[in-house]
């Protein structure tokens, strides 16, 4: 937990490993700024996040998990040194949450029932976890009900809802091949509803922040595209923010694990990058906030962890196709070879060619030894 | 029949612009005239001193002109054509002999008297609005007669398609022109390296730039006067030739062939002529043999 | 002789025989993988099927298919001025025959031109679109052209076609035929001076068309004579023609060669050879490239090959005792159309100079797509001189030759 980092500035609390619960309000402010900055909202609202904070309106989210590994909360508890976790969860009401409850069994079932009817239309919905639909749902139940239920019940009064982690957004390693438990993403069961997707293996915590605490702020959801992922984070593929993009347009590539290439840390799209086709922000938003923690900035090529038709499917060392082609930078000459001339017609030419004038050549030879036809007499023109 | 011609000729030009006129119009019917630019032509200059190579006008006219990247000689990983071809209306290459270094952009020349349009047997290859040199697939049939004919080897064509094949070249993006916006590569250029304008003026700013930096560039703007005069000019530092600009003469291409054709067909009379010739010696060589005259040998 | 004349009395008449024998097989093959070649071309384009490229856009197709197959097919045209405008009757029995060389010459160019293309399908709007025509564009002059005398052609046939259908089986088809046929005559005067006028000036501009590469035309071809270069070689191509076709026919027909005749095309090819070879190499040294002839580059070399063998046809032509001599007569035949080719070859393709990085030579599809358009015009040629009366009869005094 102590990691000593020399480029990243030693501005959190000055704790040691266990949780501090004195926060300044320099601290508060400042991750107001970073959650409002992740989500492209102005510095003025990072303010605005901060007094909302601060004066109790915090929003309500029931958090449901599914068929999941927890990674996904995992990753938010770990958006700084000791004491955010505090500091988020102050930031909102968490009011259902299965991990981090104390509580359990019957008491927090009666937690989750009297949160939904107190914040009816206004809580905010996070469904982590694939929702698995086959044999009527039994593959996941929780307290007797099926994940099924249970999201249609919870959704069904939220007034936002968030599926965070590729799980929730599309299926994720539960839906792998060949899927026995028909593991399903949020939007596809909530058919209907504005589900805001945050892909990802785990998703990158800033991300679920920002959406969060603009909700939580000023009631609005963020740019979604298409697949209800917001623009801010998934507008771009890996490949169009990576750092070791120069590489890529120079020619440089790592060709084997730990060969020159792969220690210069050069491009890692032979050995299987799935960059150029997934839509993500991990190459400018690191994970655990330590500079250089996500796959391609370890040495590790990008598994398409946020792309349902990528992550848990391509094989991991397949290349992909690049989607948006840009120049490399070398030039062309100003004149280059191009047009070829293939031997074999060259060769079929040379015999036809042949053939011509030999056969011309003979034929003129019989031609003369013909007998003439109106004696030796010589014609006039 | 001179005058006729080029009545009928301004007919023919569809539109009826004054650029297109006077560049035919004021060459054709005499035939030896240099054709000289419409007061309205656009052209670009650009200038190899302040060019960075960084393709971004490569990359903005593949999308501006919905054109798919080629990666052909890259194995599909970058937008990396050769030379200009049918999915590249725009190209920057390098000439660099160790000494010496210049990026050089490559794109239709819009000459004033375009060979290429010269060439084309409907027309379908024309100057149009602004001088602007381009290509109606209507009146197509994949010839090719433009490509044989461009000094400047610009018309590509498109040869994997069997069915459809287009002739495909810069067309000063006549589309976003159409909405007031200027051709994409120099919307781009972050060093306006190349710039958009009338032709008239850009010449001056080219001469102006030759004038106020002497020794930066060769003392010459490309295009003013080479095959005619094109509405895209160059300045460069190194000689032209080595960036693949010919050094061609100030006679337009198309010239000395329509000199000769018109000289031959002005018309028509000497086709007619001909033919009268021809049907008076067969009739006359009829009659003798009906007189029975007995043809000699 | 008058066209009217030779109507009258055609001493033509059908050769007969089996329609498929066995030398023609081996060309039926040839000709069958040309057309497997064509419809390769249909289906995956230009790109796949040729080595044409854009640097060099006309490759053997239009180098030899159009502009030199026109200028072999020209065996009607010059037979046409020999016999009605100079009025050598003697010669007239060898005008069909020439007619229906050139009548598939010319076909076959055409279907050269609509193989090249590549947007065949809008082709048609080239004659139609008439208010469209630049009348700047040599390219439309030799096309429509081409195209209008490709129809002259076959109607100064007709005269053969009618008359085999005034013999035919079917009574309407007889009936047609007597009655359209003094019409056609009548008219025939009128069409053969338009094929005359048609050739002359397409085969004049096909040496025009080159003008327009300008500076990328190697100074030795580039010359405002291109024109009438190229109108002087075709005729002496044209006859060369007629001899090469008039001997192969008899030989492999089992006729008698008409001897005489021929010898006397080969008479009438001398002086036209002198006077191409008088104005290209006065068109050389006026325009001061004597030196560069002598460059001994690909250019030089090319140009010393063509004037030389042009040279040694009119040569071997010279002298009257040696032309009598059929063998030899076909060995100068063959040389001259090596050197109208070459020099055709030369003006569209190795003049022509888009920059040393550009490479070209025909691909197997083209070379197989060339050499079975020619197979097709052989077999073609060969079943309508069976079925219609094109051939002259062998007896002796016809082959006499007076009108």
């Amino acid at each position: 937990m102590n990691r000593a980092l020399p480029s990243f500035p030693r501005t959190w609390s000055r704790s040691g490993a266990s949780f501090n619960h004195h926060v300044s309000r320099r601290d508060f402010v400042r991750v107001c700024t970073m959650a409002a900055a992740a989500v492209g909202l102005s510095g003025s609202a990072a303010a605005q996040i901060a007094e909302a904070a601060a004066k109790g309106l915090k929003p309500s989210v029931i958090w449901l998990h599914f068929q999941e590994c927890t990674g996904c909360t995992e990753s938010l508890l770990r958006t700084s040194a000791p004491g955010l976790a505090e500091l988020v969860l102050d930031l909102v009401s968490l009011d259902y949450h299965e991990t981090l409850f104390a509580a359990a069994g019957h008491q927090a079932e009666a937690a989750l029932k009297s949160a939904m009817a107190q914040h009816k239309g206004k809580y905010i919905c996070v469904v982590e976890g694939a929702i698995p639909v086959k044999d009527g749902g039994v593959y996941c139940q929780i307290g007797g009900r099926t994940a099924l239920d249970i999201i249609d019940d919870v959704a069904g009064s939220a007034g936002a809802i968030i599926a965070l982690g590729s799980c929730a957004s599309w299926g994720g390693v539960a839906s792998a091949d060949p899927n026995p438990t028909g593991a399903t993403g949020a939007p596809t069961v909530l058919k209907g509803k504005t589900v805001v997707t945050i892909p990802g293996c785990p998703a990158n915590p800033y991300n679920f922040l920002g959406v969060a605490l603009q909700y939580a702020t000023f009631g609005t959801l963020p740019k979604l595209d298409a697949l209800g992922r917001p623009e801010f984070a998934y507008g771009r593929t890996i490949h169009e923010h990576c750092p070791r993009r120069a590489h890529f347009d120079a020619g440089r590539f790592a060709e084997q694990f730990g060969d020159d290439g792969h220690r210069q840390g050069y491009c890692l799209y032979k050995l299987g990058c799935k960059g150029p086709q997934t839509h993500a922000n991990c190459s400018v938003a690191h994970f655990c906030e330590v500079v250089d923690a996500w796959p391609i900035g370890i040495g590790s090529p990008c598994f398409g962890c946020t792309e349902q038709a990528i992550g848990f499917r391509v094989p991991a060392f397949q290349t992909v196709e690049i989607q948006r082609p840009t120049p490399p930078d070398t030039y062309p000459p100003i004149k280059a070879d191009q047009g070829h001339i293939s031997s074999i017609a060259t060769g079929l030419a040379g015999v036809i060619g042949g053939a011509l004038i030999g056969g011309g050549y003979v034929a003129s030879k019989t031609l003369g030894t013909a007998p003439d036809d109106e004696g030796d007499t010589p014609s006039e023109v | 029949m001179g005058i006729s011609r080029r009545i009928a000729l301004k007919a023919l030009v569809a539109g009826g612009t004054t650029s297109a006129a006077v560049a035919l119009g004021g060459s054709t019917a005499e035939g030896a005239t240099v054709a000289v630019a419409a007061p309205d032509a656009v052209g670009l200059l650009y200038d190899t001193t302040l060019c960075i190579g960084c393709k971004a006008c490569v990359v903005a006219c593949a999308e501006a002109n919905n054109l798919k990247p080629d990666t052909a000689w890259s194995d599909g990983k970058w937008q990396a054509p050769l030379d200009l071809n049918a999915h590249t209306k725009n190209i920057i290459k390098l000439y660099d002999d160790g000494t010496a270094r210049s990026f050089v952009k490559h794109q239709c020349m819009h000459c004033i008297d375009p060979a290429c349009a010269n060439a084309c047997m409907l027309g379908s290859l024309k100057k149009r609005e602004f001088g602007i040199v381009s290509w109606d697939p209507t009146l197509c049939v994949g010839c090719r007669y433009c490509q044989m004919a461009c000094p400047f080897n610009i018309p590509k064509f498109e040869w994997e398609n069997a069915v459809t094949p287009k002739i495909v070249k810069c067309e000063l993006c006549r589309h976003r022109l159409a909405e007031g916006k200027q051709p994409a590569c120099s919307e781009v250029c972050p060093r306006h390296a190349v710039i958009f304008g009338n032709r008239t003026e850009l010449l001056e700013e080219a001469h102006r730039r030759l004038e106020a930096n002497p020794g930066r560039y060769v003392p010459h703007v490309y295009g003013e006067t080479e095959a005619g005069g094109t509405q895209v000019l160059y300045l460069s530092h190194v000689p032209f030739d080595k960036i693949g600009l010919p050094d061609y003469g100030p006679t337009a291409v198309p010239v000395q062939q329509r000199t000769l054709q018109h000289g031959i067909y002005e018309g028509f009379a000497a086709p007619l002529a001909l033919y009268g010739v021809l049907a008076a010696v067969l009739v006359r060589n009829r009659t003798h043999a009906a007189d029975g005259v007995e043809e000699p040998k | 002789m008058s066209p009217h004349a030779h109507a009258i009395a055609p001493d033509a008449a059908p050769l007969g025989g089996p329609l498929i024998t066995k030398p023609m097989l081996p060309i039926g093959v040839l000709a069958a993988v040309g057309l497997a070649a064509i419809a390769y071309r249909f289906l995956f384009g230009l790109g796949a099927a040729t080595a044409l490229n854009d640097g060099y856009p006309w490759g053997l197709w239009i180098a030899f298919d159009v502009v030199t197959g026109t200028a072999l097919a020209c065996g009607g045209y010059a037979m046409a001025i020999l016999v009605y405008i100079m009025n050598r009757g003697q010669y007239h029995r060898l005008v069909r025959p020439a007619l229906l060389t050139s009548a598939f010459g010319y076909t076959m160019a055409g279907a050269s031109v609509f193989l090249d293309v590549g947007r065949y399908w809008a082709l048609w709007k080239v004659p139609v679109y008439f208010w469209h025509w630049n009348l700047n564009s040599v390219l439309l002059e030799v096309a429509l052209c081409i195209m209008a005398y490709m129809v002259v052609v076959w109607i100064e046939l007709a005269p053969a076609f009618l008359e085999r259908g005034t013999t035919a089986r079917s009574a309407s088809l007889r009936a047609f035929s007597t009655r359209a046929l003094p019409l056609v005559n009548k008219s025939l005067l009128w069409i053969i001076a338009l094929g005359m006028l048609l050739p002359t000036m397409h085969q004049s501009s096909l040496g025009s068309l080159m003008l327009l590469a300008g500076p990328r035309l190697n100074a030795l071809w580039r010359t405002p004579l291109l024109p009438l270069l190229f109108l002087v070689s075709c005729v002496s191509m044209g006859y060369a023609a007629v001899v090469l076709e008039g001997a192969l026919s008899s030989t492999v027909l089992k006729r008698v060669p008409e001897r005489r005749m021929l010898a006397g095309l080969g008479g009438a090819m001398v002086p036209v050879l002198v006077l191409y070879l008088a104005l290209r190499m006065a068109d050389i040294v006026w325009r001061g490239q004597l030196s560069a002839l002598f460059a001994f580059d690909v250019y030089s070399v090319m140009s010393l090959i063509e004037l030389t063998l042009f040279a040694l046809a009119a040569v071997m032509l010279a002298s009257r005792r040696r032309r009598a001599d059929l063998g030899h007569l076909f060995r100068a035949a063959i040389i001259l159309i090596a050197a109208g080719a070459l020099y055709r070859f030369d003006t569209f393709l190795v003049a022509f100079t888009p920059g040393a990085h550009w490479f070209y030579f025909p691909s197997v599809g083209e070379i197989l797509v060339t050499t079975g358009l020619v197979a097709l015009e052989i077999l073609g040629y060969i079943v309508l001189i069976k079925l219609f009366p094109i051939f002259a009869g062998q007896s002796r005094s016809t082959a006499l030759g007076a009108a």
